[in-house]
């Protein structure tokens, strides 16, 4: 909302700078958004949040003067010379404003225009060209009339946009010479209104707020007049009061539709408004003022459509397809949770948020018929939505006007027309008021206060705060205050959330600045962390400390985009997706299956700048769930990406083969072994994402935890990766959950041996078809507690050990805990591991 | 004899003198104290001496030996001494050489600014509870005081996941982590429904608006909640508790603003601004004047107190938020939010 400080200044005595007045207002919950500044001094840099635009005016080159005479100039139809007087002396001006013609070669003026004058080296906008473009004026001969001054348009003053003609002043305009600031200095504040500050949707509003937190005094408009008897001049229907609670009418008659005063519309076009005519424009201004949306009808259009019966007004809902032309000359097709106002010939309005077209206030109106109304204000929200149509009636009836409001401002845009059109007012209202909200007694004691601030008030001064802000207050014997809030406002609630709303209130004129800063020293809950927490950051850590970057994506996707990580002529992922109803685009309308399609995407792109690739997801993939109140399954999922030369290329020979399927397990190997996971193994597998021959399962038990491998040169070759780009792509997709429900709470550590060890290589035959696993798996569990490890150190193939056929080869440590082992123990152990071995897997010791 | 002793003393310290490596220290060796040396000779021939000159002889031989051996090792030390320093001086390496470059793994920044932001708060007592990210309806506004076509809803601009039937109900990508306070309050209360135990937890997570993205404004971002509940929680608290946080994050200096506002889940409700670091309060252009938006408080709304399962006559409690990145954005310099999830390597690399 658009306040001009000279408006808000008709209601309360503002002894502010304007950066002081903007901080009062954000501090107090409205948030200033933008200041202009119309010839005022500019606020120091830094001195406001909001974004502040304007010109100042210098008081000495920017004044007030007269035009006395109007001459035609010699060489240009097109221009005018103007004799001027700026207060100490005469001067000749040149403009080209179309606005002087008329007074053209007529000679010394009765009645001199008051313009606003511009002297040699003032500074304002150059009228010529687009937008705000700062420019001096400057000595300079134009078409041979020596120019160094001129009258200016609102544009070149940077008051609105307007340069048609030059800006002529009203009756009320100073003498001349006296600064323009003076007269016209003004500053608007752009104040963003949040949903609970609806009352303040309006000049008074405001001010009240202002004259609250100064401790100022407020000036309310007097709208006691029209109070009786009531009017005849029309009925009220209203058949739902729920959507509508309150209908209020009044009549003018005969009065004169011409343009407002000036200053009326000055004060519109500031506060963002078009200035129509005298009538729109006093139901704008009485709005804006008051923050009631009013609407005025030509009360003869009525008169006829109701064929002879007295004029009827119906409120009611649209019937299903039911069509209005709204004055912005729209047919429009409404719902039937639309509102109308309608007569017995059909509807004429949308209720709260647009007039129609037949009943509207035109050139020839003689007869007004005011309506001030109260509304739904969801209902108008939600109208006002379908329809597309923000206006300042829907902006305000949307968040809420209290039905108080709809009479005050009946009463007072009648006072406005009856002074801008003339006309007389038929005596007193038509007023229908079948639900008059509720209004709830508060008991509030100090301490509640204390209870929610932690601060110490007197019940006096909570009292006195409350009604600063116009709260009616009873104060009890026993120390209590009985607070009925004042009717512009609907936002406080009853029991303890009237409590809650009038600590607020108190917190807002106390200063939540002078409110004290305090350690909790409440009650502390059992601190029993979050272990799930901890244990996913376990796993992130681990895998840092391999070499491998997080990374966090977008949860959205396409499945076009996820199918690329399965081979193309795999079963397609037939799971539906979580499907956004209003995305931004369509590339960000689903929500992911899958966090590794997420790391394989981000790979790709990083494979542009960067030939080795190490990368990890943990975070949720989206599965639609017929379970948990139809809220989808989030699974978290950990998800590996690796590609590119085993180390980074630097200026010394270094590992530069590319990492294989080996790369990846390593980095698995020790992820489990870091997280202390008992008895997980790995076995071949098959995922149509991977390679067939290099792709294996991670299970504990008959649990899958996992899946990796390389992925299938089918679906390598699905992304686009760049030509450098060449080496194999290794992956892995783990189910967090499942691994994270795997990990020890507690754990053992075995004692360093003291003893010295038996070290001896072990090197045994057998087919090609048995798993590398199974043999160290038989090693240790054949060795018990004697073998404290055995790692595979070679594996050959090849003529010595004949087709068909590997030698795996293990160095073994045999270590005993409680003596030194002799040669004859190991040789047993030996012998015992290679028995089983052979009959187990056929392994024959390698010669 | 003793004149011969004397004589191979003489020539034998004089050689030494004369060796320069350790291969002529050798032969020196060989020469003056091998088996075949002329002192060796001197001890095998001591039997074919006199009786009374045996003894002489033989301790004369001894020390010429010992002088020998002394002045042998002496010798060694120092050609020792003498290639170690020529090696040293040859191995001199350019030190300005880079080093052997590791793959050093990073933290995405996201997940270091969390970290920092647990500790902060595990230190106050709040530990972490993390919920769902879609929502329903419910949990994401109408438990929270948002009524059902409320203009408040137009302060979260929605996602919607396409669902049937679910009427007033929908399902939606969670527009704050404020749907965990009810989950955890209830969690909480359910323990003990006649006098449910405080809470005090932080709520971090992925949320998201329906806004056009720019450098400032995410779609997706995480944010981070407070949650205090107890028999005599206050405003007080909630402002001590933001400015404790804005010391351990931005320093010991640093000071907090409140300001009214407006949210339907607490009342009073307070944004909360912290003093520019960049400027020290004087206005800048990371602030311009002075402050730093950075997120919204306020004392729980008693609706929610209700709904979460504490009678609000009984309990208060505060509850605040704030954007995750923008805390990181500041701390880091970061000046693109969109470089959080774009994932480039060459902005994680800088982690
Ligand atoms: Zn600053």
């Amino acid at each position: 909302m658009k306040a001009p400080l000279s408006w808000l200044n008709d209601f309360v005595d503002i002894d502010l700078s304007i950066p002081g007045l903007a901080r009062l207002i954000t501090m107090a919950g409205m948030e200033v958004e933008a200041i202009q500044i119309i010839g005022l001094p500019m606020p120091a840099p830094g001195s406001v949040d909001a974004h502040v635009s304007g010109l100042e005016w210098d008081r000495e080159k920017i004044v007030v003067a007269s035009i006395l005479e109007v001459m035609p100039h010699p060489n240009a139809d097109r221009l005018v010379l103007c004799k001027l007087f700026d207060g100490q002396q005469e001067h000749i001006v040149l403009t080209g404003a179309p606005n002087l013609f008329e007074y053209k070669g007529k000679g010394p003026l009765a009645k001199p225009l008051m313009v606003a004058y511009a002297k040699e080296g003032a500074r304002i906008y150059d009228g010529h060209q687009d937008g705000q473009v700062l420019t001096t004026l400057k000595r300079a001969k134009i078409r041979g009339v020596e120019s160094y001054s001129m009258v200016c348009s609102e544009k070149e003053l940077g008051i609105s946009d307007e340069h048609e003609g030059i800006l002529l002043l009203g009756e009320d305009a100073p003498p001349a010479g006296t600064p323009l600031a003076d007269y016209l200095g003004d500053a608007v504040l752009d104040v963003k209104l949040l949903p609970s500050y609806a009352r303040c949707a309006s000049m008074l509003g405001l001010a009240r707020e202002i004259a609250a937190m100064t401790g100022k005094s407020l000036t309310t408009p007097n709208v006691e007049r029209y109070t009786s008897p009531a009017g005849d001049f029309a009925e009220i229907e209203i058949t739902n009061p729920d959507l509508n609670p309150r209908f209020v009418l009044g009549l003018i008659k005969r009065i004169e539709i011409r343009p407002s005063p000036e200053w009326v519309q000055r004060r519109l076009k500031l506060a963002g408004m078009r200035p129509i005519n005298n009538i729109v424009d006093a139901t704008n201004y009485a709005m804006l003022e008051l923050g009631e949306p009013l609407h005025a009808f030509d009360y003869d259009v009525l008169v006829k459509r109701a064929q002879g019966k007295k004029v009827k007004i119906i409120t009611r809902t649209a019937r299903p397809g039911e069509k209005l032309t709204t004055l912005d000359n729209i047919e429009r097709t409404l719902d039937e949770s639309t509102v109308l106002v309608c007569d017995t010939a059909g509807a004429l309005s949308i209720a709260g948020v647009m007039g129609g077209l037949e009943s509207e206030v035109s050139d020839k109106t003689v007869n007004v018929l005011l309506e001030g109304a109260a509304w739904n204000f969801i209902n108008i929200r939600k109208t006002a939505r379908a329809q597309q149509l923000p206006s300042e009636a829907s902006y305000r009836f949307s968040r809420g006007v209290h039905p108080a409001m709809a009479e005050r401002g009946v009463r007072r845009c009648l006072d406005l027309i009856q002074a801008w059109a003339g006309g007389t007012a038929a005596p007193g209202l038509v007023d229908n008021y079948p639900l008059p909200p509720a209004s709830p007694t508060i008991e509030l004691t100090a301490s509640d206060v204390k209870r929610w601030l932690g601060i110490d008030l007197e019940i006096g001064q909570i009292k006195s705060m409350l009604e600063r802000l116009e709260f009616h207050c009873l104060l009890t014997t026993d120390q209590c205050l009985q607070v009925t809030a004042p009717d512009h406002r609907l936002d406080i609630g009853e029991g303890v959330t009237g409590k809650a709303d009038l600590v607020e209130e108190i917190a807002r004129v106390y200063g939540y600045e002078n409110i004290p800063e305090t350690r909790l020293s409440d009650l502390l809950p059992p601190q029993l962390g979050n272990p799930e927490l901890d244990k996913e950051e376990r796993i992130r850590d681990l895998l840092v400390y391999q070499g491998l970057t997080e990374i966090v994506s977008y949860r959205w996707t396409t499945p076009e985009r996820e199918s690329r990580r399965l081979l193309p002529t795999a079963p397609p992922d037939d799971k539906p997706y979580l499907r956004i109803a209003n995305p931004l685009a369509y590339e960000k309308g689903f929500l992911r299956h899958s966090v590794l399609a997420s790391v394989l995407d981000t790979a790709e792109r990083n494979a542009r700048v960067r030939e080795r690739i190490a990368l990890f997801e943990i975070g949720p993939q989206f599965l639609a769930s017929e379970d948990s109140h139809g809220l989808p399954d989030e699974l978290q999922r950990l998800a590996i990406v690796l590609s590119g030369p085993r180390t980074l290329p630097g200026w010394q020979p270094a590992d530069l083969a590319p990492m294989d399927f080996y790369d990846l397990k390593g980095v698995l190997t020790a992820l489990l072994d870091g997280l202390r996971l008992p008895e997980v193994r790995v076995e071949p597998g098959e995922h149509p994402s991977f390679h067939p021959g290099k792709c294996a399962k991670i299970l504990s038990g008959e649990k899958q935890i996992g899946v990796f491998g390389e992925l299938h040169p089918e679906v390598r070759a699905r992304y686009d990766w760049p030509a450098s780009f060449r080496t194999p792509v290794l992956a892995a997709d783990l189910d967090l959950a499942a691994l994270l429900s795997l990990i020890p709470a507690i754990r053992t550590t075995n004692p360093v041996p003291t003893l010295p060890p038996v070290l001896e290589d072990l090197a045994v035959v057998v087919d090609e078809s048995v798993p590398a696993e199974r043999v160290e798996t038989l090693i240790r569990q054949t060795g018990g507690r004697i073998v404290a490890d055995a790692s595979l150190f070679d594996v050959y193939r090849g003529e010595k050990v004949g087709a068909g056929k590997k030698s795996l080869a293990y160095s073994i440590t045999y270590q005993a805990i409680d003596k030194t082992l002799s040669d004859k123990d190991v040789a047993g152990f030996r012998a015992r591991i290679l028995r089983r071995l052979e009959q187990e897997l056929g392994a024959k010791l390698r010669a | 004899m003793l004149e011969q002793l004397k004589e191979i003393e003489r020539t034998a310290l004089a050689a030494l003198e004369a060796v320069q490596d350790e291969a002529a220290l050798e032969t020196w060796r060989v020469a003056y104290l091998g088996r075949s040396s002329p002192l060796m000779q001197v001890f095998s021939k001591l039997g074919a001496l006199a009786k009374e000159e045996r003894p002489v002889v033989g301790q004369a031989a001894n020390e010429v030996k010992k002088a020998l051996e002394a002045a042998f090792g002496s010798r060694s030390e120092m050609l020792r001494q003498a290639a170690l320093a020529r090696a040293l001086s040859e191995e001199r390496l350019d030190v300005t050489l880079p080093g052997r470059p590791i793959a050093r793994g990073r933290l995405h920044p996201d997940t270091q600014i969390l970290r920092e932001l647990y500790r902060v708060f595990a230190e106050m007592g709040f530990q972490v509870y993390r919920s769902r990210e879609v929502e329903s309806d419910e949990y994401n506004f109408q438990l929270l005081n948002f009524p059902v076509g409320h203009p408040a809803r137009d302060m979260q601009d929605t996602y919607f996941i396409e669902a049937e039937g679910r009427g007033d109900n929908p399902i939606v990508l969670r527009t704050h982590t404020s749907p965990g306070q009810i989950r955890a309050m209830r969690e909480m209360a359910a323990l003990n429904p006649q006098n449910p135990p405080p809470v005090r937890i932080i709520l971090p997570g992925m949320v998201y608006r329906y806004e056009q993205v720019d450098a400032r404004h995410e779609t997706q971002f995480d944010q981070l909640e407070g949650l205090a509940v107890g028999p005599g929680i206050t405003f007080s608290d909630l402002k001590g508790t933001l400015t404790d946080m804005a010391r351990r994050l931005f320093g010991p200096q640093a000071r907090t603003r409140f300001r009214a506002s407006f949210f339907p889940f607490t009342e009073p409700s307070a944004e909360f601004d912290i003093e520019c670091f960049q400027c020290g309060g004087k206005g800048c252009d990371v602030c311009g004047s002075g402050w730093l938006e950075i997120g919204g408080s306020g004392m729980v709304h008693p609706v929610v107190l209700q709904n979460g399962g504490y009678d609000p006559a009984r309990y208060t409690g505060f509850a605040f938020g704030f954007g995750v990145q923008r805390i990181a954005m500041l701390k880091y310099g970061i000046p693109d939010i969109r470089y959080f999830w774009e994932n480039d390597l060459r902005f994680l690399e800088q982690f």
